[in-house]
């Protein structure tokens, strides 16, 4: 032990390896974070050609470019890839080259097993994408994949989407350990926890939902596969088994996993918005409490997405007020954002406005969510657009717009070159308006009774469904324009400064840019 | 050196106590099942009925008629013909009633069925008491054979008095594929049944819903 030890800071000093040996066996939090990164981007892009599609087709009404079983597809896949694909592995990849450095530490505190959590995925995403030059096709049955139309019904495709869960679950459960284990013991001699940049301590909250709900996932993929293979009755009502208990079982996961894919994203804007309002945060302390209760609160909220399956009225009471419930600790967070900028001496540089828009517009989809939460009103919202329109708001303006905010707020650190700021803010601009014509009609045509998951609709829909497809694709295509900006900055640009911008707060900006392979040896002095 | 060993060893230890806590979670993932079940039979939620085998009613109340509808649903793809014989009756609470369905095979093979219940309004099914239910077995029928399936119920006295109708559905399932892979007297349960089940009704599949 010791003598690997002595080894180790020996060699401390040595820049990454050469040649793709570097990407494949590096330990290195910070490469682990490119690859996340830019394996999540490709997903993105994956993932987005499939809303594409679906959009396409819903142009207008009728069939014209794909059959319904191919949107169903379509549907399914888009939604899988997003979720596990691109929001978590980018979130990931944020955590590995930002937290070492937050608190201090030389690496994350796992770092071969960091290597491991990574390079799963693109195995467990290639399974998952070869389903579709299978027989009978990809997964078909939704994101959800509620039984029995995954089991009974599904396409024989089903059980490499199985192990793909199985594998991608894997890789988050060691991820998330590795993070709390970094922020639990690597922390900087004087970095007390009621230190932590808020991005770290959303983080720790979300690793703790991973190990706490994916391994109910795991649970629940597998009931599916020994229901399909082995002859059980979980979900099959002809032997014993019943449907319903999937969807609990399923949204018992489900729910928390709609903060795991928002908390970090309250950590990253939380960190950009002092810094362009050149305030410290408003309201530190209670930002990590109203973190601490949504994480809480997710775990008794679950059956508000199955207030249609026949529950008692106590039931259905129930899961209303403890879901409006979250609005509360939310509308702190919403609050304190908006009084950090108050009277704070703002400036509109790219990543602010990313961040600012995810205000506003995180707050139309959590308005949504707080309609939806309503148990009578549910029953006419349930399965419509209105859903789509309302976790669309959260998750594109919300969780993607933190992490594109995150990277230009990083970038410089990373690349050591400002990006160029005219194309940042022309990305912007495309995004935030293709967004807001994607998302903003669905709420009128899920009102009006839209049904999603459908490939065709009635002729009323059809201006609205026109306005959505139109959006989808400036929205869309503008995302290659963040590519271009990315590739442009890691190419060159002006020198960024070590501080970057103007007095930022963290230990990130102690640091020179680009940041050295090897930070924090010798931990730094926190006051 | 020794600070650099000391940090190590913890965060193996945090690992190990990661792990541990990632399995269990794995674990509560299948006790959910039996948890959601015992929930469903306490509360007597989801219209499962669990008061099986002989009973005998604390009494009766004469002065109020309870309807009892029965419906028969096929599951998608279940060829038999399969109705109530009497599609309604009429009981006051605490009598014994029976009553029966009719099932019909018109295929030229045989098959076996299964019988799922369910009962509304959901409130109501703690106080339904089958005594004898065709639901309780697997119904084999051979091809072009016919058979009357009883079924013998109490409402219990202590149903409360804004319910005067129940609704008593069966979803009749076609379980002939389960059957063909098993020896049917042996491995039928193993095959069939969830893994939470007591062994009060052995040969029943499903009976902890009933």
């Amino acid at each position: 032990m010791m003598n690997t030890m002595t080894k180790v800071s020996h060699t401390e000093h040595h820049g990454p390896a050469s040649g793709l040996g570097r990407w494949f066996f590096t330990t290195n939090h910070k490469d682990i974070g490119t690859l996340y990164l830019w394996f999540s981007f490709t997903m993105f892009l994956i993932g987005g050609c499939m809303a594409l599609m679906i959009r396409a087709e819903l142009f207008q009404p009728g069939l014209q470019l794909i059959q319904p079983e191919f949107f169903n597809q379509m549907t399914t896949m888009h939604g899988l890839i997003m979720v596990f694909g691109a929001v978590m592995p980018a979130f990931v990849g944020l955590a590995n080259w930002m937290l070492p450095i937050m608190v201090g530490a030389p690496d994350m505190a796992l770092p071969r097993m960091n290597n491991w959590s990574f390079w799963i995925l693109p195995f467990a995403f290639a399974m998952m994408l070869s389903t579709f030059f299978m027989d009978g096709g990809a997964p078909n049955f939704g994101w959800t994949f509620y039984a029995p139309l995954s089991t009974t019904y599904a396409p024989p495709s089903v059980t490499y989407f199985i192990f793909a869960v199985h594998m991608m679950g894997i890789s988050s459960i060691m991820g998330a350990i590795n993070i709390i284990a970094t922020i639990l013991n690597m922390r900087a001699p004087g970095m007390t926890m009621m230190k932590l940049p808020l991005f770290v301590w959303t983080w720790l909250i979300t690793a703790f939902l991973l190990i706490a709900v994916m391994p109910v996932l795991a649970g629940v993929v597998t009931m599916m596969l020994t229901d399909i293979h082995f002859g059980t009755s979980f979900f099959n009502a002809a032997g014993g088994g019943d449907p319903v208990l999937f969807q609990h079982v399923f949204w018992f996961f489900g729910h928390p996993e709609v903060y795991i894919m928002i908390l970090p994203a309250f950590g990253i804007v939380s960190e950009i918005i002092p810094t362009f309002a050149r305030k410290r945060l408003f309201g530190y302390s209670s930002m990590v409490y109203a973190t601490s209760s949504i994480a809480f609160l997710s775990f008794i909220v679950w059956v508000h997405h199955m207030f249609t399956v026949g529950l008692p009225l106590m039931g259905e009471l129930f899961f209303m007020y403890a879901t409006m419930l979250i609005a509360v600790p939310t509308g702190v967070k919403v609050f304190n954002w908006v009084a950090t900028m108050f009277r704070g001496s703002m400036t509109f540089e790219t990543p602010m406005l990313f961040a600012i828009a995810f205000v506003v517009l995180f707050t139309i989809g959590g308005l949504s969510g707080l309609m939806l939460a309503i148990a009578p009103a549910d029953f006419q919202y349930h399965d419509t657009y209105f859903v789509v329109a309302h976790f669309h708001y959260v998750l594109v303006p919300g969780a993607v717009f933190a992490i594109m905010a995150g990277v230009y707020y990083w970038l410089p650190k990373w690349t050591g070159h400002y990006y160029p700021e005219t194309l940042g803010k022309v990305h912007f601009w495309c995004s935030f308006i293709g967004v807001n014509l994607t998302f903003f009609p669905m709420h009128f045509i899920g009102l009006a009774g839209m049904p999603r998951r459908v490939p065709d609709y009635a002729l009323q829909f059809a201006d609205f469904n026109m306005v959505a497809s139109i959006g989808a694709f400036i929205f869309g295509f503008s995302q290659l324009i963040f590519l271009v900006v990315v590739i442009k900055t890691i190419r060159g640009g002006s020198p960024a400064t070590a501080e970057v911008w103007d007095e930022p707060h963290g230990l990130e900006w102690t640091i020179p840019s680009p940041a050295p392979y090897h930070t924090f040896s010798t931990p730094p002095e926190v006051k | 050196m020794n600070n650099a060993n000391r940090t190590h060893k913890k965060n193996r230890s945090i690992l190990r106590t990661l792990l541990l806590a990632s399995v269990l979670m794995f674990g509560f993932g299948f006790a959910l099942v039996p948890l959601y079940d015992v929930f469903c039979r306490i509360t007597g939620l989801n219209g499962k009925v669990t008061n099986t085998g002989p009973y005998t009613p604390a009494g009766s109340d004469t002065s109020r008629h309870i309807r009892v509808q029965m419906i028969a649903v096929n599951n998608e793809s279940m060829p038999w013909e399969f109705k109530a014989l009497t599609p309604m009756v009429s009981v006051y609470p605490g009598e014994s009633k029976q009553a029966a369905y009719l099932a019909y095979n018109p295929t030229s093979q045989r098959m076996v069925a299964q019988a799922i219940p369910s009962i509304s309004p959901s409130e109501a099914a703690q106080y339904l008491h089958k005594v004898n239910c065709f639901c309780f077995d697997q119904q084999p029928l051979n091809s072009l054979e016919s058979r009357e399936m009883p079924l013998l119920f109490v409402i219990d006295p202590e149903l409360p008095d804004h319910i005067s109708t129940i609704t008593l559905s069966y979803t009749l399932f076609d379980i002939t594929s389960t059957q063909a892979t098993s020896t049917p007297s042996t491995s039928t349960q193993a095959n069939t049944s969830t893994p939470v089940t007591d062994s009060s009704q052995p040969n029943n599949i499903g009976r902890n819903t009933l």
